[in-house]
């Protein structure tokens, strides 16, 4: 069997470990603002959900030291940051790279599944059911968060790029240009 | 002349990257029981369908749809909604596999373009024009079980165009009759359009090693070193009699790049990207290798050096039974 697998960057470990010494109370506060956000400008990504809009999601980042759970909650997300294992319906873990890259198009979620970089735990239909919503709603973190900072916009969407090109982590959108 | 390259979408932000990614025609299917890719959070309603139709008819594509279970008796009318639905989406074919569902096409859509399904497993020249002179089918898609000589001779006794898959999921059973998902789960892709649904498939990690399970039967498990088992029976790993293995297929995927000149010889009209359940940036990416493969073949040109391996489910490709080494 050859070996076909993305390399995925790594969180570097110096930001890793100040989210230990970091309060997690009003990160999951503006998480949870934002979740709201993205439930006002992308309904659909909800409606695709169908059955499993109820779902409880623990999202882990395996190279950061919190886990997130998400709960859709039929359009009325909540989003919630902990330092401890959290219990839900179906558990996604891997590389904060590779979440966050497969929300922006960057890489192919069966590809990281098939390669282990990706474990999936639970409700396997709920997991199948999120991906695809989350894929098809297009969406571009940064620039969500730039349009929520208001006058600060263009100070936030530098301090991302800067973060993007530090760690590797894809936090817009991947589109290219049309070829043919 | 450049061959055709169909692919697929799963969503229509997929269908968009297909687009733009330069596909010639793009495939998809409503978000019900009437297409064999019927996942959670995949596949299209009318409004997403006739906007999707919109897009690639505004940038030069086609759009076909796949309505290709079976129709359950007595609930018929599901799938002559699908078939009256996509003509007025203003799609460019349908692709069909019941015949009874073909008569109902060509007798109340005869200006609607019929394709055959390769779930109606049209496997020889005979097959093809029984279903062009009773349905008028224009199109047939082969099943994944022939050389490259024996599509070559059934191109040559038939005036019905041939499309085939280049690259994805590899099915080697008798398509649209084969029952293996049904035995662990009670849901078929030929009636339900699910091959082994997500509902039915679990993974257990224990301590790397880490096992699939269909319908509560354990079907495989690897080591932490090893790619992910793939959830279907047919790809599973068994034990009968003295051997142990893949009894039945090799955990691999088919990728028939490097044919495409021989297929173009053979009378291909078409080449078929599997995948309307893969994401839109594995759609971008292998719509994007396979145009420029298609553009070097008629262009004379020898054929790019692909990039596709990551992208083969189980991290392994095979040119499949286009080429005769294969078990």
């Amino acid at each position: 069997m050859q070996d076909h697998a993305v390399q995925l960057p790594v969180f570097p470990r110096l930001p890793a470990f100040a989210l230990r010494g970091l309060p997690l109370t009003p990160i999951s506060l503006a998480l949870g603002a934002f979740a709201r956000r993205m439930a006002t400008r992308h309904p659909s990504m909800f409606k695709r959900l169908g059955d499993y809009s109820n779902t409880r999601f623990v999202l882990d980042p395996t190279d950061l030291p919190v886990t997130l759970l998400l709960e859709p909650r039929a359009g009325h997300p909540r989003l919630r940051l902990s330092r401890k294992p959290m219990q839900g319906d179906a558990r996604i873990a891997g590389p904060l790279s590779g979440l966050l890259g497969m929300v922006h198009g960057a890489y192919d979620g069966d590809a990281l599944f098939f390669s282990r970089d990706l474990v999936i735990e639970g409700d396997t239909a709920a997991v199948l059911a999120l991906r695809n919503a989350i894929d098809d709603a297009e969406l571009d973190l940064a620039a969500e968060a730039g349009a929520m900072s208001g006058p600060f916009a263009p100070q936030v969407k530098r301090l991302i790029g800067l973060a993007e090109t530090k760690t590797g982590v894809a936090l817009s959108r991947h589109e290219e240009d049309p070829l043919w | 002349m450049v061959m055709e390259i169909v692919c697929p979408a799963g969503t229509p932000a997929s269908l968009r990257a297909a687009v733009k990614a330069g596909a010639h025609t793009v495939y998809c299917g409503f978000a019900d029981e009437t297409n064999a890719r019927n996942f959670p959070g995949l596949n299209f309603d009318r409004d997403e369908m006739r906007e999707g139709v919109k897009f690639a008819h505004d940038h030069g594509a086609q759009v076909l749809v796949a309505i290709n279970t079976y129709p359950r008796a007595g609930a018929e009318a599901i799938w002559h909604r699908a078939v009256a639905d996509a003509e007025k989406c203003g799609v460019d074919a349908v692709i069909l596999a019941d015949v009874g569902l073909l008569a109902y096409a060509a007798k109340h859509h005869p200006g609607l373009r019929r394709h055959l399904s390769v779930q109606a497993a049209a496997a020889n020249a005979d097959m093809l024009n029984f279903y062009a002179s009773e349905f008028g089918v224009k199109r047939v898609v082969l099943p994944r079980v022939l050389s490259v000589p024996e599509i070559a001779a059934i191109n040559a006794e038939t005036a019905v165009e041939t499309e085939v898959f280049v690259f994805g999921g590899l099915c080697v059973m008798a398509e649209g009759r084969c029952s293996l998902s049904s035995y662990a789960t009670g849901l078929s892709p030929n009636m339900n359009g699910v091959c082994s649904p997500a509902s039915h498939v679990e993974y257990h990690d224990d301590h790397g090693a880490l096992s699939a399970k269909l319908g509560g039967f354990t079907i495989h498990k690897v080591g932490a070193d090893e790619p992910a088992p793939y959830p279907t029976l047919c790809k599973g790993c068994f034990s009968a009699g003295d051997a142990s293995g893949h009894l039945f297929e090799d955990p691999v995927s088919l990728n028939a790049e490097k044919l495409i000149p021989q297929l173009a010889k053979a009378g291909v009209t078409a080449l078929k990207i599997e995948g309307r359940q893969r994401s839109r940036s594995y759609v971008a990416q292998v719509v994007r290798n396979f145009r420029a493969a298609v553009e070097a073949q008629a262009a004379g040109r020898p054929m790019p050096e692909g990039m596709l391996a990551q992208l083969t489910e189980g991290q392994a490709a095979t040119a499949g039974a286009y080429k005769k080494i294969w078990r």
